[in-house]
């Protein structure tokens, strides 16, 4: 029928391979340096060395606790704190404006938002120096352990800062498909208070619908590292940052335990999701015994001010976070206990102006790359799914969120043992399809619904006009997706540009992008420096999304039709 | 060669269970109505004559246009012509740009510009290839999107439903330019309808499609 249908029906496969065959290489690739097998470095030790290694590293069992409870804690409260602003909140003014404030932060890298809040809450930090001498009497910063805090406390909060807006997001489109207005409406007028009908009408099926983002955010929870490095207990760290330090170390042995440690890292992230599961089915429980009965519990109602409390903090948090990094960058002189730097400075804009710049360079490549990448294997697979109805994001999209509920550090170290194995140098190109693996899901949930919604008549009636299946695709559906497929673009970018662990393992520290560099300015400790790369990042990832906006708004200023799509 | 459309013992199913059986021949300048309930596969039956059925559908039979074959045909080389109850002008192309992708290729750019500014006036729309469509009024959509169609040189007329969304008065008019275009090209048209009104004013034969089961 069309010239070419071969090679889009294989683009469903080839976007499987480059999403998953890197994860379960990987996962292979850990097993036999796990057991004890690592050719390529002429080791070979008894099959459980490696795990027996691992298991008596001193503080490994706190390492292990600390991964499951910051992971526990930064899902429950993140998903906590969404679902009581959605039940007291959604259509009201203040939510309104939280949700214009959270959605562009949701760009914001993770190494930007833990840098932004370590400059808030540290001794030393905004918040201490904004109290400060009048009301604490601190002259200098007080001694107490914030960052860093052996309960992983303020690792959680940084998770919750980047958590809370992803799953807004993603249960407001969810919300979409969820009859919500007309089910809290009948729970009204049966007597149920606004937020106990929205959690008992609406909620079980919006939970249903973002199970998966919430799976998401409980393993990048528990396994993140570039948060963790900036805020996280450090003596001793959480088992993802301990896997990295051994995959770091220069003795090759260390190598078959941080692949024992990443096998570990899957074990562990499959029972705390099995252990969520069984929670969700004891909350489901509870909920229909609670159903049966008939309360109304008019006591929950004041909850949506905690939730409308805690989503604010979120929003301020962020913006503080970037506004302190603004200021440190161009500090001069910036002594405690003062509010503001005394003085201001652009030199560390202008000494690092090169090494950022050059930084600034790759990582938009990288990011363009992958993204481009990503942007041609999604529109393939949404075209074939739509010719040939070879859909590859059927029932539960589990396939599009299976490398997202992977730990990167379980399948990272296998990734990169395979890769040395094979002779195939860190590098650029390994890095861009590392990355593709990560942005590809992301891109596809961003495109997949905008493009199905599109009005197949319009498809219809430019096929009778004469026109083959590819001219209806470049002159009518992909221009009138233009915004779409930008944001899409967006997203794909923010997610590449924000990526640690995989340029950091792929790359094999040839590869430098405002990531790992912002991450390995930190332990030295200049902020202005640290400050300058954040911002940075923050804006290669932001700038994209203004770009989205902006570049559909006037190319089709003159096109009434496409104001809102 | 026999001229118009002929549906040679047009069988479609859903899902296994049999929706519409149609056996029928409409000549040059001819209107066969197709009316029912909606639900009945009045607009499958359309979608099987453009190329463009649904999953979960499946027809036998074969469609047959000016002699020609062309139930193998993909639906951009059937040379068929359809009408939707909604306008469906591309939104991000002008007036004058949603009527050059309905003409066919071939002829150069003033030849071309002519034609689209001669369709224009064949409505009493002069001057509005520059225009977006989002700023014409219904009635003035609907021409363009007529016009668009009969651009295209298509050899049979099919419309779904097409002036169901336009008020009273609109309604009369535009059925009204889309018979009279259509006889001046003596094009056969297959119009399906639930408003008997639309059959009245087409004046050619009517079946009556029921539920398969009754």
């Amino acid at each position: 029928m069309v010239r070419g249908k071969g090679l889009l029906r294989l683009v469903p496969a080839l976007t499987v391979l480059a999403m998953l065959g890197p994860v379960a290489a990987g996962l292979l690739g850990a097993l036999g340096p796990a057991l004890g097998h690592l050719p390529a470095a002429g080791l070979s030790a008894p099959p459980l060395t490696p795990l027996t290694a691992v298991l008596s590293t001193p503080g490994i069992d706190r390492s292990i606790r600390l991964s499951v409870t910051t992971g526990l804690a930064a899902t429950a409260l993140a998903l906590g704190t969404v679902t009581l602003l959605l039940a007291g909140w959604t259509g009201s003014r203040a939510f309104g404006l939280l949700q214009r404030a959270l959605s562009p932060l949701l760009a914001v890298p993770h190494a930007a938002a833990a840098f932004g809040l370590a400059f808030l809450i540290a001794p030393s930090g905004w918040l201490a120096r904004i109290v400060s001498p009048w009301a604490t009497g601190w002259q200098v910063p007080p001694d107490i352990l914030i960052l860093h805090d052996p309960w992983g406390a303020s690792l959680v909060a940084g998770l919750v800062t980047k958590e809370v807006p992803f799953l807004l997001l993603m249960s407001l489109a969810a919300l979409r498909q969820v009859d919500a207005a007309r089910s809290r409406a009948v729970a009204l007028s049966l007597g149920y208070g606004p937020v106990m009908g929205w959690i008992i009408g609406v909620f079980p099926r919006l939970y249903a619908q973002i199970r998966m983002p919430v799976y998401v955010v409980l393993t990048y929870a528990m396994s993140v590292v570039d948060m963790a490095l900036v805020l996280g207990p450090t003596t001793p760290p959480p088992l993802s940052v301990q896997i990295v330090t051994w995959m770091s170390a220069p003795a090759l042995e260390m190598r078959m335990q941080a692949a024992a440690g990443a096998l570990l890292q899957l074990a562990l992230v499959l029972a705390t999701l099995a252990l969520w599961w069984l929670g969700e089915r004891v909350v489901a429980r509870l909920g229909r015994r609670w159903v049966t009965a008939g309360r109304r519990a008019p006591a929950v109602e004041p909850l949506r001010w905690l939730g409308l409390a805690a989503a604010s903090i979120v929003a301020m948090t962020v913006l503080a976070g970037i506004a302190v990094m603004m200021l440190w960058s161009v500090a001069y002189v910036w002594r405690f206990p003062a509010a503001l730097p005394g003085a201001l400075s652009g030199a560390v804009w202008i000494r690092q102006g090169p090494v950022l710049s050059s930084t600034l360079a790759e990582t938009m490549w990288i990011a363009s790359a992958s993204t481009a990448m990503a942007l041609v294997l999604v529109l393939g697979c949404l075209e074939a799914e739509q010719r040939y109805r070879l859909r590859l994001s059927g029932r539960g999209l589990w396939l599009l969120y299976l490398p997202l509920v992977i730990p990167q550090t379980a399948f990272l170290p296998g990734l990169q043992a395979l890769l040395i194995d094979a002779g195939i140098g860190a590098g650029q190109i390994p890095v861009i399809l590392a990355h593709l693996v990560f942005v590809l899901p992301y891109v596809f949930l961003s495109l997949g619904d905008p493009y199905r919604a599109w009005d197949a008549r319009l498809g219809t009636i430019a096929a009778t006009l004469g026109a083959g299946p590819n001219r209806v695709l470049w002159r009518v559906r992909l221009p009138m997706l233009l915004g779409p497929v930008l944001t899409a673009a967006a997203v794909g970018l923010a997610v590449s540009v924000g990526q640690y662990l995989p340029t950091l393992l792929i790359g094999g520290g040839r590869v430098m992008t405002l990531t790992t560099e912002a991450l390995a300015l930190s332990s030295g400790g200049d902020r202005r420096v640290i400050a300058a790369f954040g911002l940075m990042q923050t804006l290669a990832a932001l700038l994209p999304f203004a770009l989205a906006i902006g570049v559909p708004a006037v190319v089709w200023r003159h096109r009434k039709g496409l104001a809102h799509g | 060669m026999d001229k118009g459309l002929e549906l040679r013992d047009v069988r479609i199913e859903k899902d296994g269970s049999a929706l519409i059986a149609l056996d029928a021949r409409i000549g040059s300048g001819e209107v066969l109505t197709v009316m029912g309930p909606s639900g009945v596969g009045k607009s499958t039956l359309l979608s099987f004559i453009t190329g463009t059925l649904a999953p979960g559908f499946s027809a036998s039979g074969r469609v047959i246009l000016d002699g020609l074959d062309i139930t193998d045909l993909p639906a951009h080389r059937r040379r068929v012509g359809i009408l939707f109850q909604d306008d469906l002008l591309f939104p991000h192309l002008s007036v004058g740009q949603n009527l050059a992708f309905g003409l066919r290729a071939g002829g150069n750019r003033d030849a071309r510009q002519a034609k689209i500014e001669s369709a224009l006036a064949e409505v009493g729309l002069e001057g509005f290839a520059g225009r977006d469509p989002a700023t014409l009024s219904g009635g003035q959509k609907a021409r363009v999107s007529l016009m668009r169609m009969l651009l295209s040189e298509p050899c049979v007329l099919l419309l779904d439903e097409a002036f169901s969304r336009l008020d009273a008065v609109l309604r009369d008019q535009v059925r009204e330019m889309v018979f009279a275009r259509a006889r001046a090209r003596a094009l056969p048209i297959l119009m399906v309808t639930h408003d008997a009104e639309d059959a009245r004013a087409a004046g050619g034969q009517v079946v009556t499609l029921g539920p398969t089961s009754g």
